[in-house]
Formats: structure tokens, sequence, C-alpha cells
């Protein structure tokens, strides 16, 4: 099964929003799906990875470009989904 | 044949959600039940209100703290998953309507710990439903009793683990043995004496429990996690509605009340004023919703106005206020450019207000 590639915008939110919705996003992925995250708040490239490693997700690559920061993701094995 | 009733008495494994602020209390109470075999997962609220890292990563001050959000550190280091939720739009209920009033400012912070914990509790009902084993079997909460005045007593406690609807699923730590036991307690998934009997305001015990643990890294914010409890937030808030006539909010309003200084030289008018640069690129963000002030002839901060000009004095005025936190306020005159969302703009040329013309009434929070 090919894995997906999938953007997920939260730019002008302030943490904990891009935490949320990189979340939200995440738990209706598959494992394996990979997540690109554009943020205009700095303190997403410490939070979202740090979301990541807690809940066993893996961080592929992180930057920055301008006032603008990306994280990109892949999805591991739980995508966190409750219920 | 042994082994198979080896395992036939292998306890099963209790699961408990812990509500995490990311600060001290909140991480001790889940270490606490970790050193039982509990397994533990966090739940951390976003409220709107919350004192996070957004502020620092809005202001350029701040910009060398480290930024990092607290609940998700915690969780790091204590090896748990993190649920953050967003319950911003459903809390408004809880700030409009509390029905066991306020703290000290707008605080509601009895109704928000009842909403809380009744927020993991439908988690835990649905978990059940869904999840079965992995489901969860009771809520760890860090309240101590006497530690705040509004939420934190010994009358509380009862009232949030009822009016929760978590009842004697509820299970505090680090002053158990101060209240009846729990369900966790009685049915032994917890050792009643091995947790604790902290009260009052003192974090002495706190202090000398993360010693044992080993913890000596954590956020201690000195008027708690949320901005209501902040007397100059709370009287924002209050101005909002009284500007409004009546008692409501958007997101929006409540983070803009978290930025820049706020001047209402009208009822029905006020300015949100950058301070910095860093304000400054957060409230560019809102010019297509607000009508905008910047200074053309001299560096200065970006205003928003909240609320309409009634007429060219109005906004005269306003520009005026803008031009006396702008490089050019000992000019004789300012040029400046008002905006409107639309992006319809024009330029007004006005002497800046003398720094004791601006009256201290005007000032809000």
């Amino acid at each position: 099964m090919t894995e997906a590639f999938h953007e997920l915008d939260v730019r002008r939110m302030l943490c904990p929003m891009p935490v949320i919705k990189t979340q939200n996003k995440v738990r209706t992925l598959a494992s394996g799906d990979c997540l690109r995250v554009v943020c205009t708040d700095p303190g997403a490239l410490s939070d979202i990875p740090a979301w990541c490693r807690i809940n066993g997700h893996e961080v592929v690559e992180t930057g920055e470009a301008g006032n603008e920061v990306f994280v990109v993701l892949r999805v591991g094995e739980d995508n966190g989904a409750l219920f | 044949m042994t082994s198979s009733v080896t395992e036939s008495i292998q306890p099963i494994k209790r699961r408990a959600i812990a509500l995490v602020s990311g600060g001290l209390d909140s991480m001790l109470a889940v270490k606490v039940m970790q050193e039982q075999g509990i397994e533990v997962e966090g739940v951390n609220f976003f409220t709107g209100f919350c004192v996070e890292g957004h502020t620092h990563a809005i202001r350029k001050k701040d910009k060398d703290k480290e930024k990092r959000n607290n609940a998700l550190w915690v969780a790091e280091q204590l090896g748990i998953k993190m649920h953050i939720i967003d319950i911003s739009e459903e809390y408004k209920d809880v700030v409009l309507n509390p029905r066991h009033g306020y703290g000290a400012n707008l605080n509601p912070c009895l109704d928000c710990k009842i909403f809380m914990v009744n927020q993991a509790t439908l988690m835990i009902n649905k978990a059940r439903e869904f999840a079965g084993d992995r489901g969860f079997d009771f809520i760890v909460t860090g309240e101590v009793i006497g530690q705040r005045p509004k939420s934190q007593r010994k009358a509380t406690m009862p009232i949030i683990s009822a009016e929760s609807g978590a009842d004697e699923r509820l299970l505090r730590p680090l002053c158990a043995k101060n209240l009846p036991a729990t369900l966790p307690e009685r049915e032994g998934w917890v050792d009643r004496e091995s947790l604790h009997d902290f009260s009052g305001r003192s974090r002495k015990p706190q202090m000398a429990l993360a010693k044992k643990f080993g913890l000596d890294d954590f956020a201690q914010p000195a008027g708690g996690c949320c901005f209501l409890t902040d007397e100059s937030y709370s009287n924002k808030l209050a101005d909002l509605w009284k500007a409004r006539n009546e008692r409501r909010y958007e997101l929006d309003d409540i983070m803009l009340l978290k930025v820049g200084r706020h001047i209402r030289p009208q009822p029905h008018l006020k300015l949100i004023i950058s301070r910095e640069e860093g304000e400054n690129r957060f409230l560019e963000g809102y010019r297509y919703q607000f009508t905008s002030i910047t200074t053309v002839s001299c560096p200065g901060p970006l205003a928003l106005v909240d609320g309409n000009f009634q007429n060219d004095e109005e906004m005269q005025q306003a520009a005026a206020i803008v031009a006396r936190y702008s490089k050019g306020r000992s000019s004789d005159e300012v040029t400046l450019e008002v905006r409107s969302p639309d992006g319809v703009a024009r330029q007004v040329t006005v002497e800046p207000f003398h720094p004791d013309a601006v009256p201290l009434a005007w000032n809000v929070g």
C-alpha cells in the first residue's frame, strides 16, 4: 500500500493549537503516512516533535522559511485515535 | 500447567487518565500512580485562557526563553501519552455562567475543575464502551486540599467528585489520605497507605516529593496556569463585555487581550497597540478583521481598532494616540495610515498626543 503525503496549514495559530490540530489530523491518517505541518508559531518546532516523541511518531524533517516553520512527520503504529 | 496458573492470577493492569496541567502537582500525582504500577495517560485541556508558550511566541523579548509546552514536556519526562483537547468553545459557558461563582478575578476555578473532571469522565466512559480492556479505570488529579482558595478546599473536593460525575473514580494521590477512600483504594487497585496527606498552601511537601523522585525541572507559574486569575487580564475581559453590552467572546477576542497596550478613548472604540516587533507581527494577522493604524512618516507600532469611528475627529484622536507611541512622539506632526479590513487606506497627519494627555482612565487592564 502506498503511503500518502498530507499537508496541514496551521499558520497564525498559537501554541497549543498547532499541536492539537496535528494530533487530530494524525488520528485520521494511516500508519506510515507522512504529514507536513506549516506553522507561524516558532514554538511548534519544539512542541510538535515533543508530541511525536511521546506518541510514537517519527519526525522526518523540520525547518524554517521566513516567518514560517514546518515539521514533516511519519505516523507511527498507533495513530492515537481514542475510540 | 504451572505457568498457566501463574498467568491466571496475574493482576489486571489498571489504567488511569490524569489531568496534566504541566505544573508540579499533577506531575507528582502521575508519578505516585506510576510507582504503584498504574498505567497512566495524560489529558490536557485548552481553554483559550491558558498561560502557555504562545505569549512567548508573540513577544520578541521572550524569544530567548526556552519555548516549550509544559504539559507535553511533563508527559515526556513521565513517559506517558498525552491527549491535548480543545475545549475552548464549550468552556465559554463555564466562564460566562459559573454556578459556583468567580474567585478573586474572573476565574471560575471550581466550575472549571468540575468541567475538566467531567470531560475526563466522559472520556473514560467512552473508552470503556469502545476500548474494553484498553479503557481507563479511574481519573487522577494533582489537587491538594487548601492549595487554592477557590477550588481546592476540603469542602470543594466532594463537590467536584459529585458534580463532575466522576464520583468515586476520582483519586487525588497527593491528598487522598485526608479524604474518604475512593474506588481504586477500596478495590485495592492502589495502596491507600502509600498515597499522601498534603494540605495547605505550603509547597514544601511537593518539593520534598519531587526531590525523592529526582525531579528538579518543573514549571511553577505564580498565578496558576490561567489568565483569568490575572487581575489586569480580567479587567480587560470585563471592559470588553461592558463595551459590547453583552457577556460573550470569541477565541480571537481572548487571544487579543493577551497582546499589546489596550486604550479605550471612546466607549465604543478600543485601540490595541503593539509594544514591540513580535506583537506587531502577531497583530498584522488581524488586519483583515479590524481597521488598523500604522505610522508612515516614522517608525511606530501597529494598532488595531476594535469598534467603528463615528466621525473624522474620532479617527484623528486614535491616530494621535498611536503617534504618541511612535518614534515621532516628540515631533510636531506624524503621518499615519488608517486601513480598513478590506484594504482601503487613507493617510492622516496629526499632532501626537502628549504622554500626559492620554488619561489613565483610558488604559484598560
